[in-house]
This record gives C-alpha cells, sequence and structure tokens, in this order.
C-alpha cells in the first residue's frame, strides 16, 4: 500500500510557506542580491573616483594657465623662473614611440595569434601561448634595465648594422610577398603557357627591383650613426615586445571564436586552409583583432618604467618630426620624473600641470576603451545576426 | 595554579615589552647624494647606541623637504638649501626649519674615458648644456655629436647645477634626462659622446672627470672653493634639536672625528677639515 506517500493536503502544506517566512526569504534575497551589488559596483566606483580625484587636480592648471601654452609650445621648464609649461614635445614623444611599438608589434603580433590558433598543431600551441604570456609577467623595470645597459650601448656601437639587418629581415619577406601578389594580379587575365611566361618575367623584374631597393635602403641605413642609444627606437621596440602578449592573447582569442563551423563550410567548398584563413577566418575576426590592436596601444600609451629609462626624456621634436633615432620624452615619464618635487603642500601650476597630462592620458584610454567596445558588440551582432 | 601561571607570563611578557618600546626610532628621508652619508651615519651611530632605530630613505631633495613640513621625517637630507615656497610651508604648519651643513659636494663633469677633451670652461660647458656647441670637434675633440646628459629637474644636483653652471638660463630641448647619479655615470660609461655632471663621489675611474677653469675636482679645491661647481650639502631639523637628544648627537656627528673620516670615506668633502 502507498501509504509512504504524502496525501494532497500533506503536499499543499509543505509548498506554501507562511507569511513570516516568504518574507524573509525574500528579505535574504535582496540582502544577497545587495551584497554582491555593492562588491561589483566598488571596481566601477573607484574608476569614476579615480576621474574624479584626477579632474579636480587637473582643472586648476587650465585656470591658471590655459590651453594654449600646453598644447602649443615645446617649452618644457616647469623649474624656470617664470616656469613654462608646454607639452608638445611630450605629446608628440608619446604618439611617436607608441606608432613604433604599433609598427613591431601589431604585424608580429596578428601573425603570430593567427599561426597559434590555425596554423600549428594543438600541442606546439600549449607550449608556444604560456611562453608567449610570460612576456607580460616581466616588470617592466627590467625591460627597462635591458634597455638602458644591454640595448643602448648596441644601438650606438653597432647602429648601423643592426638597423640595416633589420631592413633585410623585415623587408625580404614583405618584398617576396609583395612580388608574388602583383605579378599573379598582372597575369590575372592571361592564360595557359603565356601565363606562365608573364609571370616569371613580372616575377623576375619586380624581384630584381625589390632587391635593388632594399639594397640601397639597408646601405644607407647602414651609415646611419646613432649617437645616444637612449631614443625613440629603443623604446618602440621595448614597448612593441611587451605589447605583443595582449595582442596575441586577445586576438588568438578572436580567432577561436570565429567558430569551427566556418572554417568547415568553407573547407566544405573547396577553399585551402590559405583562402580559408585570409578570406574567412581573419575577415570574421577582424572586429577582435582590431580591439587587441587597441588594448595594445593603451598597454603601450600607459607604460611608464620603460620609457623613463630607454627613451632619453628630451623634451624636444626630433626633426624631422618621424625620426625614431632622437631621445623624446612621454607624458607618463613626465608625470612620473616630475612628481618628486611638484608638491601640493607647495602646490603650483607644476604639481597641476602633471594632472592635466594624467587626464589627457585618461581621456585617450577611456575614447580607446568605447571604440574597442563599440568594435566588438559591432562584430558580435553581425557574427551572430 | 593557572592563574598565577597566567600572571607570571604576563609580568614576563611587559617586562620584555619594555625595552622594546623604550627604543627610539630616527627617521630621514631626502637626498639621494646626502643618502649615502646619512645612511653611513647611521650605520655608525646604531652601532655605537643598539637602541636607536635610524631609517634612511632616498627620494630626492624636494621630497625630503615635503616629508619634513608633513611631519612623517625628524630629519630631512637635502643637496640644496630649501626654496622660500618650502620654507614658506613649512613655518606655514609650525615647523621651524634649521640647516646642518654636513659636507661639502663638488659637482664633477664627466665624460667618456675615450675623450681627448680635458678641460673645459665654464662659459664652455654652459654653451654646451644651451645647445650652442653641439660636436666635439669645436672643442678640439674628434668629430661626434655631443650627447648632453643632465639629472632630471627633481633632485638637488640639477638645481645646484642650473644654479651654478647655468645662471638661470634655460637647457636645450635635446638634454637628456636620467634620474640618478648612478645612471648619469651608466650613461657615460657607454656613450662615446656623453657629457653629464654627478656628484664628486660619482666621479671614478670608469669615467672621466674634466677640469674646469683649469681647476680639477677633488678634496682640497672643492673644500678651498676653488672649484667652482660645488656646494654644501644640508641637513634640516625641525628647530635646533634638544640637547643631548639622539637628533642632536646625530646631526653633529659630522663634527667629531670619525664623522669626518665617514663623510671622506665616501667621497666627499669634510666642513671641519679646510
Amino acid at each position: 500500500m502507498p501509504t509512504d506517500y504524502a496525501s494532497p493536503r500533506d503536499l499543499k502544506q509543505d509548498l506554501l510557506l507562511t507569511k513570516a517566512a516568504s518574507r524573509n526569504r525574500r528579505l535574504a534575497t535582496l540582502a544577497g542580491q545587495g551584497i554582491l551589488f555593492a562588491l561589483t559596483s566598488t571596481s566601477a566606483v573607484a574608476v569614476l573616483f579615480i576621474f574624479y580625484f584626477i579632474m579636480k587636480d587637473a582643472v586648476p592648471f587650465f585656470a591658471l594657465s590655459g590651453l594654449g601654452e600646453f598644447l602649443t609650445s615645446t617649452a618644457w621648464y616647469p623649474s624656470g623662473d617664470p616656469p613654462q609649461f608646454g607639452a608638445l614635445a611630450m605629446f608628440v614623444g608619446t604618439a611617436l614611440v607608441t606608432s613604433g611599438a604599433i609598427i613591431v608589434a601589431v604585424p608580429l603580433g596578428v601573425v603570430a595569434a593567427v599561426c597559434l590558433s590555425d596554423v600549428l598543431p594543438f600541442s606546439a600551441r600549449q607550449a608556444v601561448k604560456p611562453v608567449i604570456e610570460i612576456l607580460a609577467a616581466i616588470p617592466s623595470v627590467a625591460y627597462g634595465f635591458f634597455a638602458l645597459v644591454v640595448f643602448a650601448p648596441a644601438l650606438q656601437a653597432q647602429g648601423g648594422r643592426l638597423l640595416s639587418t633589420a631592413t633585410w629581415l623585415v623587408g625580404a619577406p614583405v618584398a617576396a610577398l609583395g612580388v608574388m601578389v602583383i605579378s599573379d594580379m598582372l597575369t590575372r587575365g592571361a592564360t595557359g603557357r603565356r601565363r606562365v611566361s608573364i609571370r616569371l618575367a613580372a616575377g623576375v623584374v619586380l624581384g630584381m627591383s625589390a632587391l635593388w631597393l632594399l639594397q640601397a635602403v639597408a646601405a644607407r641605413l647602414g651609415q646611419v650613426e646613432i649617437a645616444s642609444g637612449t631614443n625613440a627606437l629603443n623604446a618602440s621596440l621595448i614597448l612593441g615586445i611587451m605589447a605583443l602578449p595582449t595582442i596575441v592573447s586577445v586576438s588568438e582569442d578572436a580567432l577561436q571564436a570565429a567558430g569551427r563551423e566556418l572554417r568547415e563550410a568553407s573547407y566544405a567548398l573547396g577553399a585551402t586552409r590559405a583562402e580559408t584563413l585570409v578570406k574567412v577566418i581573419i575577415p570574421a575576426a577582424a572586429g577582435g583583432i582590431l580591439a587587441a590592436v587597441i588594448l595594445g596601444v593603451m598597454r603601450a600609451v600607459g607604460e611608464t618604467m620603460v620609457v623613463w629609462m630607454a627613451a632619453g626624456n628630451a623634451a624636444q621634436i626630433p626633426h624631422p618630426f618621424y625620426n625614431l633615432l632622437e631621445p623624446v620624452r612621454t607624458l607618463t615619464a613626465t608625470i612620473a620624473g616630475d612628481m618628486g618635487e611638484a608638491d601640493h603642500v607647495t602646490g603650483s601650476a607644476r604639481y597641476h600641470v602633471l594632472f592635466a597630462m594624467a587626464f589627457c592620458l585618461l581621456a585617450f584610454s577611456f575614447v580607446c576603451n568605447l571604440v574597442t567596445e563599440w568594435i566588438v558588440r559591432r562584430t558580435r551582432r553581425k557574427l551572430t545576426g | 595554579m593557572r592563574k598565577a601561571i597566567t600572571t607570571g607570563a604576563l609580568a614576563l611578557a611587559i617586562g620584555l615589552a619594555g625595552p622594546a618600546a623604550a627604543q627610539e626610532t630616527l627617521t630621514l628621508d631626502g637626498s639621494t647624494t646626502v643618502g649615502p652619508i646619512a645612511k653611513a651615519f647611521a650605520e655608525y651611530y646604531m652601532q655605537q647606541h643598539p637602541d636607536v632605530n635610524i631609517t634612511v630613505s632616498e627620494s630626492g631633495s624636494g621630497n625630503g623637504a615635503k616629508s619634513l613640513i608633513n611631519g612623517t621625517c625628524d630629519v630631512a637630507d637635502m643637496s640644496r638649501f630649501m626654496k622660500d615656497t618650502e620654507f614658506k610651508a613649512a613655518v606655514d604648519k609650525g615647523i621651524l626649519p634649521v640647516a646642518h651643513v654636513v659636507a661639502m659636494d663638488g659637482i664633477a663633469v664627466i665624460v667618456h674615458r675615450s675623450n681627448p677633451v680635458a678641460d673645459l670652461s665654464m662659459e664652455k660647458l654652459r654653451d654646451i648644456y644651451l645647445g650652442g656647441i653641439t660636436n666635439w670637434r669645436e672643442l678640439g675633440g674628434p668629430n661626434k655629436t655631443i650627447v648632453v646628459i643632465s639629472r632630471d629637474t627633481n633632485s638637488g644636483t640639477y638645481e645646484t647645477f642650473e644654479g651654478l653652471v647655468m645662471k638661470g638660463e634655460k637647457m636645450a630641448g635635446h638634454v637628456e634626462y636620467v634620474n640618478s647619479n648612478g645612471m648619469a655615470r651608466a650613461r657615460v660609461q657607454n656613450t662615446d659622446g656623453a657629457i653629464a655632471y654627478v656628484g664628486l663621489g660619482f666621479a671614478d675611474r670608469t669615467v672621466k672627470a674634466l677640469t674646469v677653469d683649469g681647476i680639477a675636482p677633488n678634496r682640497a679645491t672643492v673644500a678651498s672653493g676653488r672649484y667652482p661647481i660645488a656646494r654644501p650639502l644640508f641637513m634640516f631639523t625641525n628647530g635646533y634639536p634638544k640637547l643631548g637628544g639622539t637628533v642632536h648627537a646625530f646631526v653633529t656627528l659630522h663634527l667629531s672625528r670619525k664623522g669626518q673620516e665617514i663623510v671622506e670615506a665616501i667621497g666627499f668633502v669634510p666642513v671641519t677639515d679646510y
């Protein structure tokens, strides 16, 4: 006999809570949600506070000295009498060093990400990715020390040779790829035997001229003598290496997120792996890769210790402005270097100008973050919708 | 019984804690140039008085003044005199800074060891930092660009150099800045065309110290005031320290025989031994 089963009346009694118990439960849920919400919003509130306090100390500078000199002058003499606060050279220095870092890190990082996600076998990827991520764990002062003690003297002693070697290393693969693509495009119309010969002729002509060009550039750079090894090039290279792990990691995630279905569909249509990569996967992951690049840029813009040690800290705009071989000064290095003397106890424009710079950096990274967010969201919608 | 043991343990604990709580601490902060003197003094003093604990921070003359004004240190090490703004801020906060000159420091102008140039006049030196002279050829040296290196504007060494050599004129834009004497020396060690200025104690055999106006930077010329780029080094206290107290003993250590030996041993010039 099924006497163990509760009668409908018993069930009803167990399920229905008393009014007090039900209220307590609702309160407990609310309290739990409230605590979790408070904990989560702590970080958001911290960001707001940072914004507020930097604004609070930056605004007096603009009130004291205005925007004119800050943005248009290169005369940076904070301890002069009267002091001059021209930060244009620092803006240019930051832009120059960051651009250099992008040129180093973006091609390397994206190629490495593609290689990790779609070319290397799984086991190799398991081994290589942690190694790349270790780059992010090395303290920046160690990079700075390397830049100052090893790399700067090497640039001074062997500058020309290093530059021409780098030209060959970077230029040769790019030139080879370019020659292949261009000769392919030239022969698009032709067919059969004619196509092969045209292609060969174009390849030889283009290859020879590319070689000649590379040789000329390398020889020219080989003559260069670098007077000071702590310059924009040094800082750019080191910053590029430091931005690599961010770019590799995030791009690789984006490439993975493109999904197995896309790849299989592409293979099913008869595409080769190269075609799948270039025409399907990379376009699908373009948004994520761009986001990775922006994150890498932010890493390079915000880095302080390396640029303070490796960039030379000369408050000047190089001649010409893209000359990476001259020392430059960045916003972050200026803030770190001038903080000690500029105290709010003895308070002055010299203190507030540093916050004005910090505010510019913060605004820049805020905009970068918004753009990244927007790109990622748009890509996600495109992929799913 | 148990209660007795507890009481005994408590008494013992208080007995042990007694001398530990009585241990006196002295906090010093400030110039990286004066720092080595302060550290050597502290080491010697703590050896003599094991019940005193002295901590020395090196965060720059400006930060030393700031710490004294904020009351976070007992003695501020400074390689320059207090500025009027700092003095005013201190007095406003009820701190009355008193200067003790503990040693003299010469600022040596250093170049790479391979550089044949041996002497610079004050005018030529200023012209290099103003950007008027940019190649060693103009000074009788090799055809090499001059890499001009300065300490950062945060350092007392910079302010002394600016006051004694630049005489208020502004350094050129291409001047590079480094944030310690050691880093300035390191850059000169491995850069052929470099010129920099460092405290006398940092001008060792790995670099070449130039004579200025024909006078070599050494103890005799600095102490007698003949070498043109020299300055006194200060320790600042809040008011004159209580006679016989630890602070008093510490800031008068440089007047003793041992204090002079310490100052001399780390490459500075004692004030009492003219």
